[in-house]
């Protein structure tokens, strides 16, 4: 029961691949990891969720907190290749709505 | 002879457990039969439950434990999630529990994010009780015996058994 974060660059987009759990005893670990991302007009951030086997309303605090960061500075950022479990989660707490968001079955490991 | 089976858990009230208690009632719920999506939506609620305890533990003391009341019936499960320091008399603590009614200390629950809503959301019943200083959240989910394929269906359908 752990959280990963690895970040991989590619010009102005910053691609987070998350792996693991994300509940109230992760979620610090994945909080303190977005907020060292510097986070600019000129930044796009991806964040891949199709490893997050977990999630409940203390990870979606973790996102709602870097999606309001990265609104503050203008920084794109997107939510992909979510599983339906965590698409349902999202539409049901009424972030998909909020939040730019999208399901899995897209490899984004090849852009 | 009853008709469940109880099983009790006691974890101290610490994040670290909160992961335990998922994969715990997981293994409970499988053996009522309930499908991969209910087990999954019954793992969020009771984590929900659980790091509500947790983080109100948090605050105000240090060695608190928590204890989960498992009821395992045919075609439901019952858990009690319950902040108190010794166990509880299930059936004593389920019959003091009225119909949730939207108070003052609900409200405070409902100001620490999106738990209650989310707890209320995936299982088919959710009464709160408050007594003595201490919260018992207790929730019940019913084995769907046919496969509901539309998710929005599903939500629609908790929510009138709710009203």
């Amino acid at each position: 029961m752990d959280v990963n974060i690895q970040f991989r660059k590619e010009g102005n987009l910053l691609i987070g691949f998350i792996e693991g759990e994300i509940d109230t005893f992760t979620a610090p670990t994945l909080r303190e990891e977005l907020e060292k991302i510097h986070l600019s007009t000129e930044i796009s951030v991806e964040l891949d969720l199709s490893k997050v086997s977990y999630i409940d309303s203390t990870g979606l605090g973790v996102f709602v907190a870097f999606y309001k960061r990265a609104t503050k500075e203008n920084a794109n950022l997107k939510l992909v290749n979510l599983s339906s479990r965590l698409t349902r989660l999202f539409e049901i707490t009424g972030l998909s709505e909020l939040m730019d968001i999208e399901e899995g079955g897209i490899s984004h490991a090849s852009i | 002879m009853r008709a469940f089976d109880y099983i009790e858990i006691r974890v101290p009230a610490k994040p670290q457990y909160v992961g335990v208690i998922r994969l715990t009632v997981s293994g409970l719920a499988s053996r009522v039969g309930f499908s991969y999506d209910q087990i999954e939506d019954l793992k969020i609620a009771v984590s929900e439950a659980v790091t509500n305890v947790v983080q109100h533990a948090y605050d105000s003391y240090d060695d608190g434990e928590i204890v989960i009341g498992n009821a395992l019936y045919d075609h439901k499960i019952e858990v009690m999630v319950s902040d108190y320091g010794n166990s509880f008399n299930f059936e004593e603590i389920k019959s003091q529990i009225g119909p949730y009614q939207e108070d003052e200390n609900v409200e405070l629950l409902r100001e620490g994010g999106l738990g209650l809503y989310l707890m209320e959301t995936l299982m088919d019943e959710v009464r709160v009780n408050n007594n003595e200083g201490g919260v018992t959240v207790f929730m019940t989910k019913y084995v769907t015996r046919e496969q509901v394929k539309d998710d929005d269906e599903t939500i629609t359908t908790l929510s009138n058994i709710q009203r």
